[in-house]
């Protein structure tokens, strides 16, 4: 069809320039001239009828098609879907009154300079592999505050399909399914940025890592799943446990720990269940943990419990999925079994063993005030209760509370604009305002957006 | 012997107890409820049947809440549109259901859309124009046509995943579509007075009854297809309205009524509630009664406007 609109387009450009010299022959005086035009109109006559040719027999064949009645299907898309590709651009833009961006900002797809950033680019192609499973993979591309790119393969892992007993196996690099945001892609995000809490326990990343989760939905009268995640417990997205950069929580000088056996896997358990309170309210709970050992001294673990919470009503005369309100908590606490080490800082005092527990948690709620219009406040708190904390300091881990609220317009599902405001106090740093504005388009398949 | 001979007679009264007990009802799941009430006219008493979206909602935008999950996990059959309307939720749902009976090519899977002829498959994919779904307009249930080959679809699907009872099915479908050609006749007739009406619609939801019934859909209030109205299309649909002689505007449940109100007054024209989802309003539980509303309050407004 492309082809059909390509050589109308052409016929009709080659109509226009042979009117036009037509018109333009009587004003025209010598014969020479006369001469190279009729040449010129005489080729352009052969053309346009070779033209009308393939016109003629490109609409017969466009009609024999629709005439054999069936296909649901049309060539054009026929064509290349054994996956669907898409991707999802997001610009932000804004100023704080904070000068460490890095901190106020805890994710990696937050807003975290002054003036604009690209903090989330992303390609994800999807599809079914064979009969057995699904394949999924995220490519994220960010600019840093230097605007250099940065690649990462933040997703990949294939799905079962066809487990027998509501079994179903996840195997690749993915987000630990912990709670409800730490999943979440920047995209279904109701806010600029990542929860302090998550930033705080899971790093900027979030939550992430090669591993398998196999996953059961009991056979209750309600929906209930329970998942089971082992994963590496090495790098930068498992930031609670053997990463490089724990000085951030505990002070010390990493120690060396390999793998030496199931104990220095991560472990994530998660339990959700999930009823329809009435015809238009839906809740869902859940509970999860992470286990797995830190790198402050062998034997040593972290243990990270949350709770989580989500309601919505949605109008059962709703447009587009609109009117909705929506409420979403999460609780989370860490315990951070610290062996004795040595202080990052002088690289000679030694640090005591200790417990460092750290608490916190977010809740907000979204309003989709009318179609493609939602507003949204949130609350959150981070503490750290450490009974060694005068050992060192840790700016990282500083009680904080923040409020957000925001404004956000999708012109179409495709598109969103939105203005966000926070307000934070840092015990250490003090208080500090942001005003963040994100713009976000997403080209090809839009995946179906889960609850 | 000894060791073989319960688990024998365990066997025998498994059997004697499966073959005693009535056959288990079908749990078939349609997306939407007027699949759902065509699968009910066809499965009758043989099949529980479900649907997903709520009939007063906006079918493409339905929650794929856990709930959905569990329900798809236990069923039997599904019968979804197949023309990319639940597109935003249908795959998420199924992706967490596991259920390799309604997985697409299974006998438990129907496809609504199969057989069916779209109209407005778009020839180049540019979301410029809105959102328009690559298979074609999917609001395909208006035209009576359309539903011959979904019941005759859903008849084949519960005859080969329940072989039992395909007679019981083959029989509830002959039934189905005596009584879909002889109100089919009288739907033509009440709207035969009205051949070529012009009338205008808030999206291009009703392009099927339209080609069915002789209809002239001469604008949308939405400028392209899932794009809200702006006073400047609304502008230009009430210049073609007055031009044109139109004054009647379909609206659906969960389309914004106001706006239509807004560009009836300024055009003296009627809004009339209709819904594509039996149940949506009172009295429309099954397909056919859904069609009498909507015919009789087409055929009303007509009159009232002519």
């Amino acid at each position: 069809m492309t082809r059909l609109g390509t050589t109308l387009g052409i016929g009709a450009l080659l109509l226009g320039v042979g009117s036009l010299e037509a018109q333009q022959a009587p004003d025209t005086t010598t014969r020479n001239q006369q001469t190279t035009q009729q040449r010129a109109l005489d080729s352009l006559g052969t053309a346009l009828r070779a033209l009308q040719t393939r016109l003629d027999s490109a609409l017969d064949a466009r009609r024999a098609p629709a005439l054999a009645s069936t296909p649901a299907q049309s060539p054009a898309r026929a064509a290349g879907t054994y996956m669907n590709l898409s991707f999802v651009g997001l610009t932000a833009a804004g100023f704080s009154t904070a000068r460490d961006l890095e901190r106020i900002e805890v994710g990696d797809h937050d807003p975290r300079a002054r003036g604009f950033t690209i903090p989330n680019a992303e390609i994800a192609l999807d599809g079914a592999v064979d009969p057995y499973f699904k394949g999924f993979v995220n490519l994220v591309h960010k600019l840093d505050q230097q605007s250099e790119t940065v690649v990462e393969l933040e997703e990949m892992f294939v799905l079962s399909t066809s487990l027998p007993a509501n079994l179903q196996l996840k195997v690749g690099q993915f987000f630990a399914e912990f709670g409800r945001h730490n999943a979440q892609h920047p995209h279904s995000w109701a806010f600029a940025d990542d929860a302090l809490v998550l930033g705080r326990l899971f790093g900027a990343d979030g939550l992430r890592g090669q591993g398998a989760r196999l996953s059961w939905l009991l056979p209750t009268p309600v929906f209930a799943e329970a998942s089971f995640t082992v994963m590496n417990s090495a790098g930068e997205t498992t930031t609670s446990f053997r990463s490089e950069e724990s000085a951030l929580i505990h002070g010390g000088l990493p120690a060396e720990r390999e793998v030496e056996g199931l104990a220095e896997m991560l472990y994530v358990p998660r339990l959700s269940t999930s009823f329809d309170l009435t015809g238009s309210q839906t809740l869902v709970l859940g509970a999860s943990g992470a286990f797995g050992p830190n790198n402050t001294g062998p034997g040593a673990r972290t243990q990270i419990t949350g709770v989580d919470v989500f309601w919505k009503w949605k109008s059962p005369r709703a447009s587009a999925g609109f009117p909705f309100v929506t409420f979403q908590s999460e609780v989370l606490s860490r315990r951070y079994d610290a062996a004795s080490r040595t202080d990052a800082l002088d690289g000679v005092t030694a640090l005591p063993a200790a417990l460092l527990k750290d608490v916190g948690g977010y809740a907000q709620m979204q309003w989709g005030i009318r179609p493609l219009l939602v507003a949204a406040v949130r609350a959150e708190v981070v503490r750290n209760d450490d009974p060694a904390a005068a050992a060192f300091t840790a700016t990282e881990r500083e009680d904080r509370d923040r409020y957000s609220t925001n404004l956000t317009w999708f012109p179409t599902e495709f598109s969103k604009v939105r203005v966000q405001y926070n307000f934070d106090r840092r015990a250490v740093m003090g208080n500090d305002s942001s005003l963040w504005f994100q713009f976000e388009f997403l080209l090809g398949a839009h995946a179906a957006h889960k609850f | 012997m000894t060791s073989k001979s319960p688990f024998v007679l365990l066997s025998v009264v498994a059997l004697l107890a499966a073959a005693s007990a009535p056959p288990r009802r079908l749990n078939v799941v349609a997306t939407t409820p007027d699949l759902a009430a065509i699968a009910r006219a066809i499965g009758g008493d043989a099949v529980d049947v479900k649907a997903l979206a709520k009939p007063t909602e906006d079918p493409h935008f339905v929650d794929a809440k856990p709930s959905h999950i569990l329900t798809l996990n236990r069923a039997d059959v599904l019968v979804d549109g197949g023309a990319e309307l639940e597109l935003g939720w249908l795959p998420a749902l199924l992706e967490s259901a596991r259920n390799t009976r309604i997985a697409a090519g299974a006998p438990g899977r129907v496809s609504a859309a199969q057989g069916v002829k779209l109209l407005e498959v778009p020839t180049s994919f540019d979301r410029a124009h809105g959102d328009v779904h690559a298979l074609g307009n999917p609001h395909f249930l208006l035209d009576p046509a359309n539903v011959r080959l979904i019941a005759a679809n859903i008849a084949q699907h519960l005859s080969a995943v329940d072989a039992a009872r395909a007679a019981e099915y083959q029989t509830n479908l002959r039934t189905f579509l005596t009584t879909l050609d002889a109100k089919q006749t009288e739907w033509q007739a009440a709207l035969a007075p009205y051949a070529n009406a012009r009338i205008v619609t808030y999206h291009k939801d009703f392009i099927y009854l339209a080609e069915r019934f002789k209809l002239d859909v001469i604008a949308t209030l939405e400028p392209k297809p899932g794009i809200a109205p702006s006073p400047a299309h609304l502008a230009g649909v009430i210049g073609a309205m007055k031009a044109q002689h139109a004054r009647v505007i379909l609206v659906q449940t969960f389309q914004n009524r106001r706006t239509a109100e807004t560009v009836a007054r300024q055009t003296n024209g009627l809004v009339i509630d209709m819904s594509q989802q039996p149940g949506a309003l009172p009295g429309t539980d099954t397909y056919f009664t859904m069609m009498d509303a909507i015919v009789r309050a087409l055929a009303k407004a007509l009159a009232e406007t002519k």
